[in-house]
């Protein structure tokens, strides 16, 4: 065959709008600088410093640790089960909004409750109140049961919080699938003379394994990258997030750290592109159908009744931890005098300087937010409609980004930029500053954002952006004037969401905030650790508040301004 | 309008793809030369995945040809941009703009033209009106039927007066007499602003209804041009014979040539034909036979027997058998005719000049 003029031309009339290369050069920059840079030097740190030279002492010497290897076996066998209990109880809230018919309204009120959740959740508002409520002073186990040594450190503790926080994922996930699958199979094979189990058995398991395994895969590596559960409610049962974290800010031994981050991104890497390119992929080639019409809901009492009581059992005692926290907030000393008070608020205020935190991270995250909703619509819209060289470069980069656990993104930070790029000084200035947390922040959520973009833009057809640029918009004129206002209901949600995700973070961010910039988690972090749980709670309560105010903030302007509504069905 | 005609040449034009299971290349579209003439009314016609879609695109500059160039006028214009392209496309589903009403649809092209608020004004009005939408302007594109969202399509491509419009199979999502209606509108309007068009479609009867010319594409590659006439009466092969409309094909060998004429023996029947084309004597054959060119008479040129015999309507349709080749027939305006039934022996009758050899 000749010469490809095709490829040639392509590249021409991509080098005619220089709005486009420009985003692209930028957008390559940035995920090489921020995302790749840092890693890339993490696991030089592991291998070489200028004393020993290229050496892999890091690595024998972290893996002879006896804490080290027990912490190895302690976040898989945390990961482990929690990936089970997760997708166990996601699946059957999943399988109970989908299948059962559920009259009452308080039920399908819980069932939002829980799937919004994860979304206004900081990361260990659970492991407070797990400790509030089962702990040595908890509530319930000493003032109910009568138990005066509970203890909820170590292994069981964070199960418990990490399987309720990470379920509401799962939840959704298998949701979606769930809906896709066509009713007519589960109904053939009643037909056929299936009991109601047999068909589940044999019909919506199988078709949901995939499924099943992408969800527990999802929720394992959100485990063993969790870093602020284990903090607070792991005692002395040390996760590698935390000893990671312990090894650089206690033994401040850089190299050994980097060998500990090395070793747990390759856990996390090696899950995630299981889950990316495997099942994902399975577990959509499994339900291509989508419903044909709608499910004959599940009536029958025997099963209805047992199933809906255990979700709300459960929905229940998540909303029960969660309201746990105002309180602690508003009680004189938890589990000893419970004199209503409004002194920790105070405290908050008047002592810790409360309304600087919150001014740090309310601005930092409002800062951010937009950049990331900004960006992660751009790589999608490159992602989805555009065709080019580099764009296999941005979409792995940018959903790599997804399987890099916060700590080691933070220890990659601290290598990479604190002597500046490559040790040599340049941008060094970029080092604790506001800028590198609200880069790191805009990392974090990256791979959220667009994600959602991306699906947000399939739905898209093609034709409606090509007709725009046909009659002769370019490139950035297409993304603004047509792009950006039919996925703006998405855009909106992705602004929140890396807003709320932004304020709430807390693992990449402790290891490089300075004391010029107070964020609220990682006082709350502070005071939990010293077991101030009164001000850690008055903390934890206003940045739900905060979250929460963000996010119905968000569906009221959906609800007036979104472009779903007013554009519904599009043709017939 | 004033500005001047353009047409559009292809010349020796290719596109090759990746097969994404086998991974190997093929050519969606191989060596493709077409002129086509200012203001006329083309077809790209073939079945689907023949490369008519593909070369359309090229046109308008969403692909680029991987090999050959392509000509607007005179002006070499590969590695132009779709919006550097003075051509403008109807799509398949349409493609409105669905955030914007039918005025900012039409005025979206004319405002990034940076014309006057008034011009674009009168400009939107006049072809609302000219395709029928006169009074719609406020609508959003969810409130238009099927038909009303094509003609603002059409509008929007119109009101750019591009030199060449393009056509994506537009009438395929529209119902069986609606797609006829808007048919016949395509081309008072095409007519009306003497534009050039290049009509892309699988759909037989919408190219010979709109057709200045037909070009047949098939596995990527162009197997015929002409008129609706041409290609009806003269195909160059069974498959554009086969494509456009129904046909017979009657197996055999030329026997003898006598000037333009020969004999041809069909199922060891002879057959004198006035012309023979360019095949030689000794040569096996078809015979392309139309339906509706033969009837069935008690005596005639071939002989056969009666498989099937339907009343219609407003035709009779038979099949009959000549030795082990079905024929099909339609026998237009029955009602007076002689009605054969199945198991009658009877005579193909058909004047040898309605047939063409292959």
């Amino acid at each position: 065959m000749k010469s490809r003029q095709g490829a040639q031309l392509d590249r021409k009339k991509l080098l005619g709008d220089p709005v486009m290369v420009i985003t692209i050069v930028i957008l390559v920059i940035f995920l090489t600088l921020f995302i790749l840079y840092p890693l890339a030097i993490l696991l030089v740190d592991s291998i070489y410093s200028s004393d020993t030279g290229l050496t892999t002492s890091f690595f024998t010497s972290v893996l002879s640790m006896r804490s080290f290897r027990t912490a190895i076996t302690n976040t898989l066998r945390v990961g482990f089960v929690v990936g089970l209990a997760s997708t166990a109880i996601g699946l059957l809230f999943a399988y109970v909004e989908v299948y059962v018919d559920i009259h009452s309204r308080i039920m399908s009120g819980l069932f939002k409750v829980v799937s919004m959740l994860p979304v206004v959740s900081p990361p260990f508002v659970l492991s407070l109140s797990m400790i509030m409520l089962f702990g040595k002073a908890g509530i319930i186990t000493r003032y109910l049961l009568h138990i005066y040594d509970n203890s909820v450190y170590g292994f069981w503790g964070i199960v418990i919080v990490q399987t309720l926080t990470f379920f509401p994922v799962c939840y959704m996930m298998l949701k979606g699938l769930l809906k896709n699958i066509d009713p007519s199979l589960e109904e053939a094979t009643r037909d056929m003379g299936a009991s109601r189990s047999k068909v589940f058995m044999s019909v919506t398991l199988p078709l949901l394994l995939p499924g099943l395994g992408n969800a527990f895969l999802v929720t394992f590596i959100e485990s063993i990258a969790d870093f602020a559960n284990p903090m607070i409610i792991g005692g002395s049962y040390d996760t590698l997030a935390t000893t990671i974290y312990l090894r650089i800010t206690g033994a401040y031994d850089k190299n050994g750290a980097s060998a500990m981050a090395v070793v747990l991104l390759l856990i996390t890497m090696v899950m995630f592109m299981i889950q990316k390119y495997y099942l994902e992929k399975k577990s959509a080639a499994t339900l291509t159908g989508k419903a044909t019409r709608g499910r004959m809901m599940i009536e029958d009492k025997s099963v209805a009744i047992p199933l809906t009581i255990l979700c709300g059992a459960v929905a229940l005692f998540v909303i029960l931890m969660y309201a746990c926290v105002p309180f602690g907030a508003l009680f004189r000393t938890w589990g000893y005098d419970f004199h209503l008070t409004t002194k920790w608020f105070a405290q908050v205020f008047q002592k810790y300087k409360g309304l600087k935190a919150f001014k740090d991270s309310f601005v930092l995250s409002l800062i951010a937010a937009p950049i990331t909703a900004l960006l992660s619509m751009i790589i999608s819209y490159l992602v989805v409609k555009k065709s080019f060289k580099l764009k296999g470069f941005i979409e792995l980069v940018s959903m790599l980004a997804m399987a890099v656990p916060g700590t080691v993104l933070g220890i990659g930070y601290i290598r990479g930029f604190s002597g500046g790029l490559f040790r040599t000084g340049i941008l060094q200035g970029l080092y604790g500053t506001g800028a590198i947390l609200v880069i790191v922040f805009v990392v974090r959520s990256l791979p959220t954002g667009t994600r959602s973009g991306i699906s947000a833009l399939r739905q898209i057809d093609k034709s409606i952006e090509e007709s725009a640029y046909d009659m002769g918009a370019n490139s950035f004129t297409v993304f603004m004037s047509v792009t950006l206002p039919l996925i703006k209901d998405s855009f909106l949600s992705g602004l929140v969401t890396a807003f709320v995700r932004s304020i709430t973070a807390i693992s990449a961010i402790i290891l490089l905030v300075t004391p010029s910039y107070l964020l609220i988690t990682v006082r709350i972090n502070e005071f939990a650790e010293k077991g101030a749980y009164g001000i850690a709670c008055a903390f934890a309560t206003i940045l739900i508040v905060i979250t929460y105010g963000a996010v119905s903030l968000m569906n009221l302007f959906i609800r007036f301004f979104g472009t779903s509504r007013k554009i519904g069905k599009q043709t017939d | 309008m004033a500005k001047e005609k353009k047409g559009i040449r292809l010349e020796h034009i290719s596109k090759i793809y990746k097969d994404p299971k086998t991974g190997k290349d093929f050519y969606a579209v191989k060596d493709a030369s077409l002129n086509i003439l200012p203001g006329s009314f083309v077809t790209l016609l073939g079945p689907s995945g023949c490369g008519k879609t593909t070369t359309l695109r090229m046109i308008a500059g969403f692909e680029s040809p991987d090999e050959g160039e392509i000509y607007l006028g005179n002006e070499a214009i590969n590695a132009l941009t779709p919006n550097k392209r003075d051509t403008a496309m109807v799509f398949q589903s349409y493609a409105l703009l669905p955030h914007y009403n039918v005025f900012d649809n039409v005025a979206y092209g004319l405002k990034l033209r940076k014309l006057s608020k008034s011009e674009i004004r009168t400009r939107v009005l006049k072809i609302l009106d000219l395709v029928e939408m006169s009074g719609m302007e406020g609508r959003m594109t969810n409130q238009l039927s099927g038909g009303q969202q094509q003609r603002v399509a059409l509008a929007r491509a119109l009101v750019l007066e591009p030199s060449v419009l393009l056509f994506d199979e537009p009438l395929s999502n529209l119902d069986a007499k609606l797609r006829v209606t808007m048919r016949t509108e395509i081309r008072r309007i095409q007519q009306e602003v003497g534009i050039t068009a290049i009509y892309v479609t699988h759909d037989q009867s919408e190219a010979m209804s709109l057709s200045d010319q037909i070009i047949i594409m098939n596995k990527g590659v162009v197997t015929q041009i002409g008129t609706p006439q041409e290609i009806y009466y003269h195909p160059v092969d069974e498959f554009v014979a086969d494509f456009i409309g129904e046909a017979n094909f009657l197996k055999g060998t030329l026997k003898n040539r006598d000037g333009a004429g020969g004999v041809m023996e069909i199922e060891g029947h002879p057959l004198t034909l006035a012309d023979a084309g360019n095949q030689k004597a000794g040569q096996s054959c078809t015979l392309v036979l139309r339906p509706e060119s033969a009837v069935l008479a008690d005596k005639g040129l071939l002989p056969c027997k009666v498989v099937l015999s339907c009343f219609m309507g407003s035709y009779q349709n038979y099949h009959v058998m000549l030795g082990d080749t079905l024929v099909k027939i339609t026998e237009f305006n029955p009602k007076h005719k002689k009605i054969y039934s199945v198991g009658n022996q009877v005579y193909l009758d058909f004047n040898t000049e309605d047939a063409h050899i292959l």
